[in-house]
């Protein structure tokens, strides 16, 4: 897999030999995995094949049972759903963990980035889906992480919104250049944001494509579906 | 109905009236239509208490009802007056209160106290919970005899059992509401890195909160409850004293008052709570005023 790396040493995170275990059951064995700054790294994989898995001992919610994982600053996530706290209002929300000083204009600007800059003193349930999430991105960057982790940020908001979301997400992945991982189920989505798709099957890194080096779109689709082990749509 | 309706005419959330009416009826939907209805329903709903005090003040007034046996509504309210100008109404209701609120302190905070550990901690859990679970088994107010043995019939014995009362409901419903706690929105915490602290005051003790006020409101019936029971087994002062002071002259315009009276604090310390409920939990779509 390195054959397709750029060079490059600013990563966000560098994993070696990662395994991960639930009791007996390995879901991850011998992982190895390395984003850069800047990069948006998509990644595939069957239900259950450990997506998840990875992105939660990537933050640091799990414990690992060998390897390593390098990364220089604190993970930021965005969960598949948008995980406010109810109680606080949206500033109050997007500024969670950050030192009291300077919270709120912090808050504000990011609010602001994701186009809710006006509800700065909302409840969170008075929020569509989608501007929730939009909260929870928020809530994510203003951390300024080195490393974006997204388990499948959209899988519950509708087509229209989605599309709006992942332009929304590229042009501030762009502005604040962080190492991202996103896990999605949606082939479209993996092609439309990411520099590079890496596919995931028993509890490895399987293939890795370079979306901007496909020839043939049709055909580079095809081949990721058949890869998730998606029979019969490559001939569509 | 529809006339009554249409007279509404269409009636946005926001206006002063609606959320006024839907408190009184707590109902986790509430659209135009419904406040409408539970309105008029109020209204309805107050005929039959106020035609039966008419026609208890009636059959007194005429003699149908013997004054000892209950005296009309009309003299109870001038013994209301009276006591309270000259008598020692106020001092009693103060003592009554003292004696609830002191309980209610000193039990909600060991229930509180005992619940957050336990909410907290397995061991903590596994130490006490089940002591407690078993002496919440006991009816309290069947300990009142050994509790006049041990404090005697004075102040103690008054404000243990309120404290028993009001502990066991505010104990359960603090460790329910903090194993409640969406463990989604910890994980969310520890993923912001806050520290143990800032994860309980940030996360915690809100997502505890509706449960505990409910236990508090609870115990505030309970608290009631135990005083009436304590003061009217042995007291010199209180309302309960009152009471059973009146009973040994025949009194029962007095008796009736001081029932009344138990009453209207009973029902004041309610709306007490929910006002509570209604301010800290304004974000709470099931109690929240709304925005
Ligand atoms: N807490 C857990 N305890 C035991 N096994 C688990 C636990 N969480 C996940 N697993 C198992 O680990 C495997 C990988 O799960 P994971 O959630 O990482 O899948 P995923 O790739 O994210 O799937 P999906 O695309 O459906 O979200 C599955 O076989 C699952 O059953
Ligand atoms: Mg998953």
């Amino acid at each position: 897999m390195s054959a397709l790396h750029v060079p490059n040493a600013d990563p966000a995170v560098t994993v070696t030999g990662l395994r991960r275990a639930y009791g007996r059951r390995v879901v991850i064995d011998a992982l190895d995995l390395r984003i850069e700054r800047g990069e948006f790294v998509a990644l595939l994989g069957e239900s259950g094949c450990g997506k998840t898995t990875l992105l939660r001992a990537l933050a640091g919610l799990d414990p690992i049972q060998a390897g390593r994982i390098d990364a220089p600053g604190k993970p930021a996530v965005v969960f598949q759903e948008p995980r406010l706290l109810p109680w606080d209002s949206l500033w109050r929300n997007v500024s969670l963990g950050l030192p009291e000083h300077g919270a709120r204009e912090a808050a504000a600007a990011a609010l602001a980035e994701v186009g809710l800059g006006n509800r700065l003193d909302d409840w969170p349930r008075t929020l569509s889906g989608g501007q929730a999430q939009r909260v929870a991105l928020a809530r994510a960057l203003v951390q300024e992480p080195e490393l974006l982790l997204l388990d499948e940020p959209f899988a519950a908001l509708d087509a229209l919104t989605r599309i709006r979301m992942h332009g929304l997400v590229k042009e501030l992945v762009a502005r604040h250049r962080p190492g991202v991982l996103l896990v999605t189920h949606d082939v479209e989505e993996a092609i439309r944001l990411a520099d590079r798709i890496l596919v995931m099957r028993d509890g490895a890194i399987a293939a890795e494509h370079l979306p901007e080096t496909a020839a043939d779109p049709q055909r580079f689709r095809a081949l990721l579906l058949a890869e998730l082990g998606v029979q019969g749509s490559a001939a569509a | 109905m529809s006339s009554l309706d249409s007279s509404f005419g269409v009636r946005r959330a926001a206006t002063p009236q609606a959320p006024a009416a839907a408190k009184r009826v707590r109902r986790p939907i509430s659209d135009g239509q419904h406040r409408i209805g539970t309105r008029a329903h109020v209204a309805l709903s107050w005929i039959a208490p106020l035609l039966l005090l008419a026609v208890w003040e009636g059959l007194a007034r005429n003699g149908w009802i013997e004054p000892q046996v209950l005296p009309a509504p009309s003299k109870v309210v001038a013994t209301a007056w009276k006591l309270g100008l000259h008598g020692t109404l106020l001092r009693d209701l103060g003592t009554s209160l003292l004696r609830a609120a002191a309980g209610f302190a000193i039990g909600g905070g060991i229930g509180f106290a005992l619940g957050t550990l336990v909410g907290f901690s397995r061991l903590a859990e596994a130490l006490i919970d089940r002591s407690v679970q078993m002496i919440r088994a006991i009816p309290f107010l069947a300990l009142l005899p050994l509790v006049i043995v041990w404090f005697g019939v004075g102040e103690g014995q008054k404000i243990f059992l309120v404290s028993l009362g009001v502990a066991f409901p505010v104990y359960i419903n603090t460790t329910l509401g903090i194993r409640q706690v969406d463990p989604k929105l910890l994980e969310l915490g520890r993923v912001r890195g806050l520290s143990t602290a800032l994860l309980i005051r940030r996360i915690v003790l809100p997502g505890a909160l509706p449960s505990i006020l409910t236990g508090v409101r609870y115990a505030l019936a309970t608290a009631w409850l135990a005083l009436v029971v304590a003061e009217t087994i042995g007291a010199q002062a209180g309302l309960g004293f009152l009471a059973m002071d009146a009973r040994e002259f025949l009194r029962t315009d007095v008796i009736v008052l001081t029932i009344v009276i138990y009453a209207l604090i009973g029902v004041l310390a309610d709306s007490l709570a929910r006002l509570l409920e209604r301010r800290l939990l304004a974000w709470h779509p099931n109690y929240g005023a709304g925005r």
